[in-house]
């Protein structure tokens, strides 16, 4: 009963891989511009830093890289993230407190220069594309801050 | 308080914010992927049911006999089909007695046309203006005798004209027309313009689009090329919506301006090669094309030896996969492959094929080893936001230079996430419909599943049992949390979210939901009857129609059901059914085109 089970398990979770992959398979060629791949792991539920990510990539890429990864090599990698439950969602919780390590004076906002300054100065920093977009979704019209206990809220997707 | 500490804190948050959002932003950018996708495959599968039209009305044709009852209603649909002579047609369509009010504030045309002339025009639909019937009467009479003259495949030099612009579908989206005249310049001696077919249907402007590029055609002859697309079709039109959009704006003459495009839509030339070296054409090729074949052709006959050559022209798309295979999405031309490619290019000594017919999202697309060029001009096709259009620059070297943009400035403004709802909203809306549609397919699928008969069934199963009976190819799985909203355990309550689909609970289940489906087909008839185009048709008309098509489809149908229907469709109680409420009855009356009546206003423009 055990392995049946897993079985059912595993299968539908190919059938899940195979259709994120899909998605951005245009031409049915089986593989994806490797630029996707990122993209297609996080839709999947994932939360890798850009350096998981690099790290998976590069476990699927081929031996000489050609821009694409194929869904063979991709498959049975993005299985065992799956399977093994790697990359796990951050809790609100702990994203609310993030945001006020960096909220020093405990405002309950931050600016958008601060909020910039750090997104794009530390960590692994964002692209000035990237903290646009943020900055356009994540700021309060009216008051010209980022009320960041809303913006959790706003942001959180049901996991799938 | 070490400094060290803080600073590690604030990297690990910032790290921790950055990972959070990376995965929020990947989020929406696959949700915005799928709307695509399904926009995408719900189109195709209108443009099969399309195709199912035209064989339905070839088993018309094929299959009435005078002993038939049905006899009244198909010659009455056909009559607006016969092919007259030459003669007759510009008898009928004389212009000469259609006086033009000294209240009308729009452009006067003179013929031959001038430079000014097409420049005020280009300017009165900037400024929302109408052409008067007078002058589009004229207009198109005009572009007809030139189109006549034409061969079935323009010729064109570089030498003559330096750089060539290639335009895709327009699709009556006037703002990106304008927006590329704006950018590129209009056509003139020293600019030449190939526009690749689907001028109009889906937008709003499509009579204004096609008479700025007759007029520039006319102007310009030698240096503007028109290359018909699937929708130069006047059965198409009835569908997507051209024909309403005349009828709209010339409510006194829009039945003869139909009638006139009908017969120039047939004559418009099948493709464009450049220095003999670069094949335009709208769709694209099959394994028997061949190009002085279709140069023999008679293009503007309806039953042409080439007919077949000439589907594949208008309505056949690419694929990876070598070969050459029918296309059954669209149900009209074929899928080719890059071998494909590679043939007909050699037999006809060609290195470039540039064709349209597919929306991309960001307006051109390559293939086949860069030998295919996919080249769409309306911007936000699907929805706000839902793509940008482009347009090719060709010079002497034949390398394709691109251009693209975005009509509707506000949609560069909006966030990701904004511009992502909408039209995701969009999709999913229609996606519903779809599912709605199949109801009863879908119950025997669910109920399949359900052994037990417990009214549950797993989610692996409903995607499953979802893609078995839609067949669209869609990412169930990954659409599953924007369409399945309550589930228990990872178990789905399949007659409860049935009943939640959105549309009115009909009497008689079956008989609605396939009326639903084919919902645009009975529409596209219902026009075809309504030949005085009043937007009302009898009882009797509507009952032979629906029994014609159902039998058709082969299904079984009494005549008490269909007219228990009918009356219940009656609002008004007048023994008439007015189109736009049958319509209505599945909400699907087209909100852009709700046209304001005036009944005490002169209309100067018609």
């Amino acid at each position: 009963m055990e392995e049946e089970n897993k079985e059912a398990v595993i299968s539908e979770i190919h059938r899940r891989i195979a259709e994120a992959f899909n998605v951005f398979d245009n031409e049915s060629s089986k593989s994806v511009d490797v630029r996707e791949v990122g993209t297609i792991i996080r839709s999947l539920g994932c939360f890798p830093s850009e350096a998981e990510l690099h790290e998976m990539i590069a476990e699927v890429e081929e031996e000489e890289p050609t821009g694409y990864i194929r869904f063979e090599k991709f498959l049975p990698a993005m299985t065992k993230v799956l399977m093994e439950r790697k990359f796990r969602p951050i809790p609100k919780d702990v994203l609310i407190q993030a945001f006020e390590v960096l909220d020093q004076e405990k405002k309950g906002y931050l600016e958008a220069e601060e909020l910039k300054k750090y997104m794009t100065q530390e960590g692994e920093p964002f692209s000035q594309d990237e903290v646009e977009e943020m900055l356009s979704a994540a700021l309060d019209n009216k008051e010209n801050v980022i009320f960041y206990k809303d913006l959790v809220s706003k942001m959180t997707f049901e996991d799938l | 308080m070490g400094c060290g500490a803080t600073k590690s804190n604030e990297l690990q948050a910032a790290l921790l914010i950055q990972r959070w959002y990376r995965q929020y932003v990947a989020r929406l950018e696959m949700r915005r992927r799928c709307t695509w996708h399904i926009f995408q495959s719900i189109e195709y599968a209108g443009e099969q049911d399309q195709i199912k039209l035209y064989n339905f009305f070839g088993y018309l044709m094929d299959h009435f006999t005078p002993a038939n009852s049905e006899r009244n209603l198909i010659s009455h649909i056909f009559r607006e089909n016969e092919i007259c002579r030459d003669i007759e047609w510009e008898r009928y369509f004389c212009y000469k007695n259609i006086e033009v009010p000294e209240l009308y504030s729009g452009p006067h045309l003179s013929f031959p046309l001038t430079v000014s002339n097409v420049a005020d025009l280009v300017e009165a639909f900037k400024n929302k203006q109408q052409l008067h019937t007078r002058y589009v009467l004229q207009l198109l009479l005009e572009s007809w005798k030139l189109l006549r003259m034409l061969p079935n495949i323009n010729q064109v030099s570089t030498c003559q004209t330096k750089e060539i612009t290639i335009c895709g579908d327009l699709h009556g989206h006037l703002e990106d027309l304008l927006l590329v005249f704006y950018k590129n310049g209009m056509p003139s001696v020293e600019k030449s313009y190939v526009f690749n077919g689907d001028f109009v249907d889906r937008g709003k402007d499509s009579i204004e689009i096609l008479l700025i590029l007759f007029a520039f055609m006319l102007l310009y002859p030698n240096n503007v090329h028109l290359n018909r697309g699937n929708h130069e079709d006047y059965i198409v039109n009835l569908r997507y919506g051209f024909t309403k959009e005349v009828l709209g704006k010339y409510r006194l003459h829009g039945k003869k301006i139909l009638k006139l495009l009908q017969k120039i839509f047939s004559w418009l030339p099948l493709a464009t090669v450049i220095d003999q070296k670069v094949l335009i054409l709208h769709g694209g090729i099959s394994d028997t094309t061949d190009l002085n074949i279709i140069a023999q052709a008679d293009r503007h006959k309806v039953k042409s030896t080439s007919f077949l050559l000439i589907v594949d022209m208008l309505w056949s798309d690419p694929m990876p996969q070598d070969g050459c295979i029918p296309n059954e999405v669209r149900g009209g031309g074929c899928y080719w492959g890059p071998d494909v490619t590679e043939k007909v290019l050699r037999r006809h000594n060609l290195q470039l094929l540039i064709r349209s017919h597919e929306c991309k999202q960001e307006g051109y697309e390559f293939c086949h080893n860069r030998k295919v060029l996919t080249i769409f001009s309306a911007s936000n096709y699907y929805e706000v936001g839902s793509n940008r259009g482009a347009y090719i620059r060709l010079g002497p070297d034949l390398v394709p230079h691109f251009i693209q943009y975005q009509a509707n400035r506000s949609t560069r403004e909006l966030t990701l996430r904004q511009s992502v709802g909408e039209t995701e909203r969009s999709a999913l809306r229609a996606l519903r419909e779809q599912l709605f549609a199949h109801k009863s397919d879908l119950l025997y699928a669910f109920q399949d599943y359900d052994t037990d008969n417990t009214g549950w069934i797993s989610l692996k199963h409903w995607a499953t049992a979802v893609e078995a009976v839609l067949r669209l190819g869609l990412p169930w799985r990954v659409l599953r949390s924007q369409l399945v909203t309550t589930t228990q355990d990872g178990m789905l309550d399949y007659q409860g979210w049935l009943r939640e689909l959105p549309i009115t609970e009909p009497k008689t289940e079956s008989l609605l939901e396939t009326m639903y489906k084919q919902r645009s087909n009975l529409e596209t008839i219902f026009r075809i009857i309504d030949s005085d185009h009043s937007g009302l048709i009898s009882f009797e008309e509507f009952r032979q129609t629906w029994k014609l098509l159902s039998s058709h489809l082969k299904m079984e149908i009494s005549d008490e059901a269909i007219l228990d229907m009918a009356v219940s469709i009656d609002f008004n109680k007048d023994g008439s059914i007015d189109i736009n409420e049958f319509m209505e009855a599945f909400r699907l009356v087209d909100r852009t085109m709700n046209l304001p009546s005036e009944p005490n206003h002169t209309k100067t423009d018609e």
